[in-house]
Order: C-alpha cells, then sequence, then structure tokens
C-alpha cells in the first residue's frame, strides 16, 4: 500500500497544526517537535472545538473553546475530562508527511 | 608472488585499515599509498587542539616516515589518482604515471560542502578539513574578523579555537538552534550561552545570502535580513559529502556515496572502499568509530577472511570546547514517546530522556554527562525502565537522592542581579542585610527596602531568605504559575528582568521548567513577559497564543470567525461603511451587530475566508480591531467640543489620537480606555481601564474601572493641563502595567496589589521615570504598531486553508 504524501512539514508551524480534508471530516495535523507530526480528528468530543486552532504543548493539544487537554498519542482526554478522538498514522520522511489512504478510507466518519 | 595494493587517500580510515593488514600478514601485498594531502595519516579530530594551540602538528601525526619505511610502503604524498582502468587494472596519477594494481582499496573521504552563495569562489572563503585551513585560521588573532557560516559541531570548534587566540568571531546557524541534529533546543541554548560568555557572537535563524569583497578578497557577509558581517575570514562549516567523483567517473555503483557491501567490496570484486568515502546500506558516515569497524572488515578481506561490518546505534560524546554534551539514539522523531526532563539552573544542567514503550530510545545532556554511558548502555540493550521510572533521570548513583531544589534558580543568581525593581536593589544587598541579622521579611524591607514599594518582587525576596538562611526561614505557600515550574508570576516576571532572559528556551532552563515546553497555562504568559521585556531581542511566537490572537479574529462557538475592524474612537465614514456592507455581502457574512465598543462586528466568518476579507477591508483603509486579543481594545469617545453644548475639550480627537498611538500594543489582560467631553461622562470613561474626564481646566486621567463581571468605577490618578501631557501620562501608565502585572490581570486588579499610591510615585511624582516609561512603549511600538491583517493577507494566507484535500484521492 502507498501512503499519500499530504505536503511539507515545514508548512506546519512548529508546535502548531494544519487540517487535511479527508472523506472522514477534517484531520488534524499536529507538529510537536522539528520532525514530529501527529494526525487526530479535528473535532473536539466536548462541544466540537477545532482541535487544530488549539495550543500544541509536549505531545498534547489544548482545545481553544473550552480548554479540555487530548493526548496526541493516544487521543485520550486528560485530567478530570472523558473523551477520546480518533488518532490516524502518519509518517515523516525526507520532510513529507505521508498518510495511510486505507486507514482513511476504511474508518467510518466519526 | 607479492600482490600490489593500491591506496587512493591516506586518511584515518585506510590508514586504521593497513595496520590492521600488516598485523595480519605483513608481506601480503606490495602497497602504494597515494594522497592528494602532501603528507601522511595524521589525526584529523585533533585539528581543533592544534586549532586552539593546545597541540602541534607533530603531536598529532599517526603514521610517521618511519611507520611507512618499516612497513614497505612506497608513499605518493602530493600526489592524486585522476583515472582508473577497471578492465587491464591500472590507475594513472596526476603526472602521468600508470600503476597497475591487483587490489585497489578507496579512501578518499569527503570533500566540504561549500554553499554556492555569490561570492563564494573570493579569497579568504574557506572550508574546516585538513591542515591547510586550520594554518589559515592560525594566522588570525586579535583585531581580525572572522565569520563562520555553520553551527554544528565542526564550525563552533572552528569558532572556538580562533575566539581563544582574541579574534572577533561570529557564528551564523540557518536553524533555530545549534547542533541541531545532536541536541534539542534546550541543550542547544545551554550551549549558545557558553558560547557567548567565550565571547563569540551567535546568531541563529539566520540565512547568508551573498559573500561580498573588495580586490577579489572577501570583505563581508551579507545576510538576507540586510545584516552586514564585516570578516577578512569566511569559514564554511555546512556539512560534507562524500568524495565519490573518481569512483563514479571509474564506473563504479555510487549514491550518495561509493556502494559497498557488508565485506566493504565494491561493485568491482577487486575494488574496495572505506571511511566517509563509502555508503553502506542507505547510510554514510562522518565520525571515526564506525570507519575503524569498517577498516578491520577491509583487512580481513583482503585476506580473503570471513568478515561482516554491521552498523551500530551511534552516542556523540562531545566537548566543545570546555561544554559537555551528550547525546545518543533518537531524540526528536516520532510519536508514541514520552520525556523524561530534568533541570538544575544553578549547575546548568539539563538532561532529556525519551521513552518509547518503557525503553529508553534517547538521550541528550548538557553540563553533567557523566551519566551518558550508562543510558547509552540501557539505549542499546533495550533494558525495561518501568521499575525505576521515577529516578532514572538521577542516574545509576541515585538511590534516595535528591530531586531539583526548586529554589536553585534564585540560588542561581548573581550577586549584582536587580531583584526589587522599584529601589533597584540587588541580590547581594539582600544577602547582606540578612547576613547581618535581618532575619525575616519586615526586617529586610526595613534594612533595605526591598519589597517595600510595589511588593511583587515579595516572593522573590522570601526565597533569597530562605537560600541565606535555610530551614531556620519559614517560606508561605504561593501559588505557582501551572504545574510546569514552583514560581509565582511575579517571581518569573523579575528574573527574566533579573537574569536578562530573553528566549522561551532561557526561561525554561534558567527557571527550572518541569516540562519541555510549558503548557496552554504557562506558555501564553511567558511568551508575553518575554515580549513586553525585551520587544527589540524577542521575537512574539504565535504559537504559544490563544486561537483568537493568533488569527487575528474571534473564535465563535461554530468554529467561524468575527471580524471586527477598527473605527478610531467610534468615528467613521461613509466610504468605510460601504466597504464593510460589501465585504459582508461578499463573505455571506450572517450578522453584523454594532458592538458595546462602538463599532462593527462581522459574525459568522470561515476561516478560510478571513485573510481575503482582510485583504478587501485593508483595500479601504481599515485594520484589525483587535477586538481579540490581550492588548489594546478601543477607545471610546463622545462628541465632546466638535458638536455638543457642554463639551469642555475635543474629546473625540483625543481619542482618535490615543487609538493610533496605543493601537497593536500588547498587555497583560484587554486595556480598554473612553474620552468623555465633560463629566457628564456619555463615553463611560469611569468604567474603563484608563479613562479621561474632560474639563475646563484640563484632562483629569483615571485607572483601574472594569464594567464585566464586576462593576468598578475608576479612581482619579491625577490631572494634567494639557494633550501632549495626557498623552505622555497614559503612555506611561499602559507600560508601567506591561512591565509589571501578572499575566491576565487587569488595571484594577494589578492596582490593587502594587497601591494606587506607589503609581502615583512611579508615573506622576517622577517626571524622569514617566518620560523613560513613555519612550520605552514608543520603542515597543515601532514593532507592534502595524496591521496584522495585512501582514496575514499578503504572507501567511496559506496558514488558512487546508493543508491537502484528500476528499477525491482518498474516496476511490
Ligand atoms: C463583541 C462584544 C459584544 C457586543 O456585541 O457588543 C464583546 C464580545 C465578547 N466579549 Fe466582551 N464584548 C464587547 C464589549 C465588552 C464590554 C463593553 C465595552 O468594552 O465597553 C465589556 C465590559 C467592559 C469591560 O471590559 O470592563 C465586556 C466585558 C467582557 C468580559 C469581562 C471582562 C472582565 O474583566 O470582567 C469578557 C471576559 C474576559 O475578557 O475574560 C469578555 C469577552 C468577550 C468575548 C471575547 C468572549 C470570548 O472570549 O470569546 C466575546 C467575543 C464574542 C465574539 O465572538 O466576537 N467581555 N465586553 C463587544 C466588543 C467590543 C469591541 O468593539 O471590541
Ligand atoms: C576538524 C575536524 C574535527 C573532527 N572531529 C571529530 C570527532 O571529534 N569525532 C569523530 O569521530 N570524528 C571527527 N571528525 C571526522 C573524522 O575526522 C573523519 O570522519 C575521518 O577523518 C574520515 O576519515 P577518512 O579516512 O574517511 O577520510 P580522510 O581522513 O578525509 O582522508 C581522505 C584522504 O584522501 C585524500 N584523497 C581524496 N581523493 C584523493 C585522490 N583522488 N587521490 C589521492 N588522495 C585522495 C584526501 O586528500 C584525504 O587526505 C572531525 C573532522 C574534522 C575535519
Ligand atoms: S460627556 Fe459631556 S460632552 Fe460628551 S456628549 Fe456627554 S454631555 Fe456632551
Ligand atoms: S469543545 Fe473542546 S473543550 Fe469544549
Amino acid at each position: 500500500m502507498s501512503w499519500i504524501d499530504v505536503g511539507a512539514i515545514d508548512d506546519i508551524p512548529l508546535r502548531g497544526a494544519r487540517i487535511v480534508k479527508t472523506p472522514l471530516g477534517c484531520i488534524a495535523l499536529f507538529r510537536t517537535d522539528e520532525a514530529e507530526v501527529f494526525a487526530t480528528s479535528d473535532r473536539c468530543p466536548h462541544k466540537g472545538g477545532p482541535l487544530s486552532e488549539g495550543i500544541v504543548h509536549g505531545k498534547s493539544v489544548t482545545c481553544p473553546l473550552h480548554n479540555w487537554v487530548f493526548s496526541l498519542e493516544s487521543g485520550e482526554a486528560q485530567g478530570a475530562d472523558d473523551g477520546q478522538i480518533d488518532t490516524f498514522s502518519v509518517r515523516v520522511k525526507d520532510g513529507r508527511i505521508l498518510m495511510n489512504p486505507a486507514e482513511l478510507g476504511a474508518r467510518s466518519a466519526a | 608472488m607479492k600482490q600490489n595494493l593500491i591506496v587512493i587517500g591516506a586518511g584515518m580510515a585506510s590508514g586504521r585499515a593497513l595496520e590492521q593488514l600488516f598485523a595480519a600478514a605483513p608481506d601480503a601485498y606490495d602497497v602504494t599509498l597515494f594522497n592528494a594531502e602532501p603528507r601522511g595519516n595524521y589525526d584529523r579530530i585533533m585539528l581543533s587542539p592544534v586549532l586552539a594551540g593546545d597541540k602541534t602538528y607533530e603531536d598529532i601525526i599517526i603514521h610517521d616516515s618511519q611507520w611507512y619505511a618499516d612497513n614497505n610502503v612506497t608513499c605518493r604524498f602530493g600526489e592524486k589518482i585522476v583515472a582508473i582502468d577497471r578492465v587491464v587494472k591500472t590507475v594513472t596519477a596526476d603526472n602521468g604515471d600508470v600503476l597497475p594494481y591487483d587490489k585497489l582499496v578507496f579512501g578518499t573521504g569527503s570533500n566540504p560542502f561549500i554553499i554556492p552563495l555569490p561570492g563564494h569562489d573570493l579569497d579568504g572563503v574557506i572550508a574546516y578539513r585538513d591542515l591547510e585551513d586550520t594554518q589559515l585560521m592560525m594566522a588570525k588573532g586579535k583585531g581580525d574578523k572572522v565569520v563562520v557560516i555553520g553551527g554544528g559541531l565542526l564550525g563552533l570548534e572552528a569558532a572556538a579555537g580562533m575566539a581563544a587566540h582574541g579574534v572577533d568571531v561570529t557564528v551564523v546557524h540557518i536553524m533555530g538552534h545549534l547542533m541541531e541534529r545532536q541536541l534539542d533546543e534546550a541543550a542547544g541554548y545551554l550551549l549558545k550561552k557558553s558560547l557567548e560568555e567565550k565571547g563569540i557572537t551567535v546568531l541563529c535563524g539566520a540565512n547568508s545570502k551573498e559573500i561580498k569583497g573588495t580586490d577579489g578578497k572577501v570583505s563581508a557577509l551579507m545576510l538576507d535580513d540586510g545584516t552586514e558581517l564585516p570578516c577578512d575570514l569566511l569559514v564554511m562549516a555546512v556539512g560534507i559529502r562524500p568524495n565519490i567523483a573518481l569512483a563514479t567517473e571509474a564506473g563504479l555503483a555510487t549514491g550518495r556515496g561509493i556502494h559497498v557491501d557488508d565485506q566493504m567490496l565494491t561493485s568491482d570484486e577487486n575494488i574496495l572502499g572505506v571511511g566517509e568515502c563509502v555508503e553502506h546500506d542507505g547510510a554514510v558516515f562522518g565520525l571515526v568509530a564506525p570507519l575503524y569497524d569498517q577498516a578491520k572488515v577491509v583487512a580481513k578481506t583482503l585476506l580473503g577472511e570471513e568478515a561482516k561490518f554491521t552498523q551500530k546505534t551511534l552516542s556523540t560524546k562531545l566537548k566543545v570546547t570546555g561544554c559537555d554534551l551528550f547525546s545518543a539514539g533518537d531524540f526528536a522523531e516520532g510519536p508514541g514517546r514520552e520525556d523524561i526532563v530534568f533541570r538544575d539552573p544553578a549547575r546548568g544542567v539539563y538532561k532529556r530522556l525519551v521513552i518509547e514503550g518503557d525503553k529508553i530510545i534517547g538521550a541528550v545532556m548538557y553540563g553533567d554527562t557523566a551519566d551518558g554511558s550508562w543510558f547509552f548502555q540501557m539505549i542499546k540493550d533495550g533494558t525495561e525502565i518501568s521499575d525505576m521510572r521515577e529516578t532514572l533521570i538521577f542516574g545509576p548513583s541515585y538511590q534516595g537522592g535528591s530531586t531539583v531544589d526548586p529554589l536553585s534558580a534564585v540560588a542561581a543568581l548573581p550577586l549584582d542581579a536587580e531583584i526589587c525593581g522599584c529601589n533597584g536593589i540587588c541580590k547581594g544587598t539582600i544577602v547582606e542585610a540578612i547576613n547581618d541579622g535581618a532575619g525575616d521579611l519586615a526586617a529586610v524591607r526595613a534594612s533595605t527596602k526591598a519589597s517595600a514599594s510595589c511588593g511583587t518582587c515579595t516572593g522573590l525576596v522570601e526565597q533569597v531568605l530562605q537560600v541565606t538562611l535555610g530551614d531556620s526561614f519559614q517560606m508561605p505557600q504561593a501559588q505557582p504559575v501551572c504545574g510546569c515550574c514552583e514560581l509565582t508570576h511575579e517571581d518569573v516576571r523579575r528574573l527574566i528582568k533579573a537574569k536578562e532572559l530573553k528566549s522561551q528556551a532561557a526561561v525554561w532552563q534558567e527557571l527550572g521548567w518541569k516540562t519541555v515546553n510549558g503548557c496552554h497555562v504557562c506558555r501564553p504568559a511567558i511568551n508575553y513577559y518575554l515580549l513586553a521585556d525585551w520587544p527589540i531581542e524577542y521575537q512574539d511566537d504565535p504559537q504559544s497564543r490563544f486561537v483568537n490572537e493568533r488569527k487575528h479574529a474571534n473564535i465563535q462557538k461554530d468554529g467561524t470567525y468575527s471580524v471586527v475592524p477598527r473605527m478610531w474612537g467610534g468615528i467613521t465614514t461613509p466610504d468605510e461603511l460601504r466597504a464593510i456592507a460589501d465585504a459582508a455581502d461578499k463573505y455571506n457574512v450572517p450578522t453584523v451587530k454594532v458592538t458595546g465598543g462602538q463599532r462593527i462586528d462581522l459574525l459568522g466568518v470561515k476561516g478560510a475566508d478571513l485573510p481575503s476579507m482582510w485583504y478587501d477591508l485593508n483595500q479601504a483603509g481599515l485594520v484589525s480591531g483587535h477586538a481579540y486579543s490581550k492588548g489594546l481594545r478601543t477607545v471610546k469617545t463622545c462628541v465632546g467640543t466638535d458638536h455638543c453644548r457642554f463639551g469642555t475639550q475635543d474629546s473625540t480627537g483625543l481619542g482618535i489620537k490615543l487609538e493610533k498611538h496605543l493601537w497593536g500594543s500588547w498587555t497583560p489582560h484587554k486595556l480598554k480606555l473612553a474620552v468623555s467631553g465633560c463629566p457628564r461622562n456619555c463615553a463611560e470613561a469611569t468604567c474603563k481601564d484608563i479613562g479621561v474626564i474632560c474639563v475646563d481646566s484640563g484632562y483629569e486621567i483615571h485607572v483601574g474601572g472594569a464594567a464585566g463581571m464586576e462593576i468598578i468605577g475608576t479612581v482619579v490618578l491625577c490631572k494634567v493641563e494639557t494633550e501632549d501631557q495626557a498623552m505622555e501620562m497614559i503612555s506611561a501608565i499602559t507600560q508601567i502595567y506591561r512591565e509589571n502585572a501578572k499575566y491576565l490581570d487587569r488595571v484594577h486588579k494589578w492596582i490593587n496589589k502594587v497601591g494606587l499610591e506607589w503609581l502615583k510615585e512611579q508615573v506622576v511624582d517622577d517626571a524622569e521615570q514617566r518620560k523613560a516609561l513613555a519612550d520605552r512603549f514608543e520603542l515597543s511600538q515601532t514593532i507592534y504598531r502595524k496591521d496584522p491583517w495585512a501582514e496575514h493577507a499578503k504572507e501567511k494566507s496559506d496558514i488558512y486553508q487546508p493543508l491537502a484535500d484528500l476528499t477525491t484521492e482518498a474516496a476511490e
């Protein structure tokens, strides 16, 4: 299975995010370090906040609407809040970001 | 009959291979050794001590003429091989000699990469690779200026070596921190600081554009931001490329390097390769350890014995001119990882372990690298660390040892660091008073005046008491900024000033942050403190801001945005209104509302439309209203003398002037002003952060009002006679609020802490201080008084669009 090239890592600001449109809805790509990217669904399970607009810290993001914090690795809400976001595989190779098309098509839209 | 072995290149790798060969079978081959450099094998690694003057060339020779004679090596130094005929098995030297070989070894090393900038071929532009380069650098001394491009190991060694001779050295590095491949940001910060202490200027994030020369000789390096760095010598240390030209010409398989298999054989069975010139299993090499492993295999293969080269995980333990650093494994890349961070600001120590699946996979250490090999062993062995996770970072000798002292940031302060800004009291003065018997806060206040004015340094004074007196002083509990650190907002602010911390990396390290880069609570605060205190040196970091301030629009509950253009002092024109109406039509704005701040809000705008909408509004002269910012919001006005029968002064005019003066500035919380033309106060100036009530004899300046969650009336700070005086006073109040208040304290909250009397002393009674504050405000405004919309519409509009659209692609 060939992975899809979705763009250059430098197009995402360090400790920032961009979105990718997919048949499953918007997926957020977070750049947590020089060469580290995570992908999750862009919708906060609380009230639908766009997670790609949150503050990225360590390997977590804080939702811009009401400050729920999610682990980008597990997709789990941290602390007292209860919730889960979908996570997707991403690879970074030679400065390009790659995603698995099978995974993007196979999951049911959340 | 003996076979002919020809070796191309007398470097460290081929030298080691020959040693191994002679040890195993001294008489197997007749060896001829060519070297382009006019000398035999020397220790290239030791060129840096030679440069620094700690060693001579003679000290670093690995093989001298005696060694070559003892082993019957025919030396042809200063001679290059220029061609190879693989069919008849001969090499051709640059003087035309043709020599037959049975076996041939490539040990041609690397070529330094020279960036093809305009001017790269000028005299005085050199690399750092061999003895000749080293000698050119050693010829520089006091009064000479040298620029080094490249902040990796080589560049820094070159810089440090020359700085030791008194040369004025500037390092220009394109990445955000030094040695980014071996170190993370925090360790890179510590390294930069230590080089700066040695007198080296370090410019990170700096892009070289052109090399200038006079009479064919280098004279300066130009950066793309227009900076000109004059120099008499320019050293490029930006990387190396395997030297493969000859091999490629001879038809051997090459990629980045000369392809070799596990036996170090090239695509020709009679030709081997060793050292930096080869590529093995996709990897090329730049450090000697793996080259020595290769050399062993080369010797065995030449003797027809079984041997196999395998690549190992590498650690780098480096000593860049007296700074201890260590890095190993993978410390930045790939998901599924967790960090353990330890910082000791007092000792300048930073350690970070990267954990994946209960194993250490990477480590970066600075300042104290004693445990490096222990961690490295665990990386190689894949040791399970779940049992020792809590204490792991303290290393093998820790069993019940101490965690870092929360007071270490204060302990590390030099005695001349200013603790009390109001009274200019340094740590040394306080320590002296304590040693003279001042045993508590009240006594310190009485004897030094420290913390006796606005009181925001109280926490720090208490910490100095604790550090000096130890357990005999009882520290009151104070609320830290967040879980990432032990300090209060006030302490952090004072320490940023006292220790002159000018980057986030500096704050994390020097104030002992427990996380890699803070969290959503502390990062916006630190970003604000840094930009308020160091407007010129620090660059605002959008990624440390809440979305509204990053995107310059208010996010709505459905993820759309609202756009509020500025209406200076509440005044608009038919043209502006038409532009707003056109934009509302063009971008299908569902709601147009008049705000409580005397302007118009366009609500429900799609994120992707923001840049083009702003572009349209900009064309009509409208700029961002910062309705989203912790910064200047609105200056409300009434009609004043222009129209009103009661007006005493031009309240509208002053409001517009104030808004044009203050807009764009960032403040601890939002800042709202109003100017009313008479005490009837139609502009509601008495519930604003700063309000002006015009009276016949001048202007009453009010402070500390709010009409949000609490309704608080202002208090009068002072009265001034002219508009100019009012402007200066308000600049000074704004600036002292910017420099002192805790992040997210509105003016009234801050005044409650520092006292109205204190504020009066600073800005009303002290004319000199008032002017200095107003000047500092103006300096900061030279950077921040600009329309963010214009910049985003022009340069950052991509960020507002999706990175990719896979809706069609992935659906197939
Ligand atoms: C648009 C506006 C309401 C309106 O339609 O009139 C408004 C809208 C918001 N206000 Fe306000 N405030 C608006 C005038 C006011 C006023 C009246 C004024 O400025 O004269 C006040 C009371 C005066 C004051 O600030 O003291 C006001 C007191 C607040 C507060 C309480 C502040 C406090 O210290 O207690 C908040 C919450 C906060 O800032 O933390 C707030 C926060 C907000 C936010 C930014 C909430 C948020 O974080 O998303 C609202 C954004 C809505 C949006 O999506 O655009 N807004 N807000 C007004 C914009 C004025 C402008 O032109 O910029
Ligand atoms: C200043 C400096 C500091 C360093 N510090 C360290 C360190 O701390 N740790 C570490 O592990 N490594 C360090 N290195 C890297 C290390 O020195 C190299 O990895 C090592 O020297 C490479 O050995 P080599 O034999 O492959 O190539 P080289 O030592 O470069 O030898 C190749 C030789 O081949 C000759 N040659 C090339 N083409 C021809 C031809 N056609 N005919 C004849 N001769 C030819 C060249 O003139 C050269 O002398 C440092 C390097 C430098 C420059
Ligand atoms: S505040 Fe005074 S001057 Fe201004 S409009 Fe009201 S009555 Fe007129
Ligand atoms: S929508 Fe994300 S925290 Fe409420």
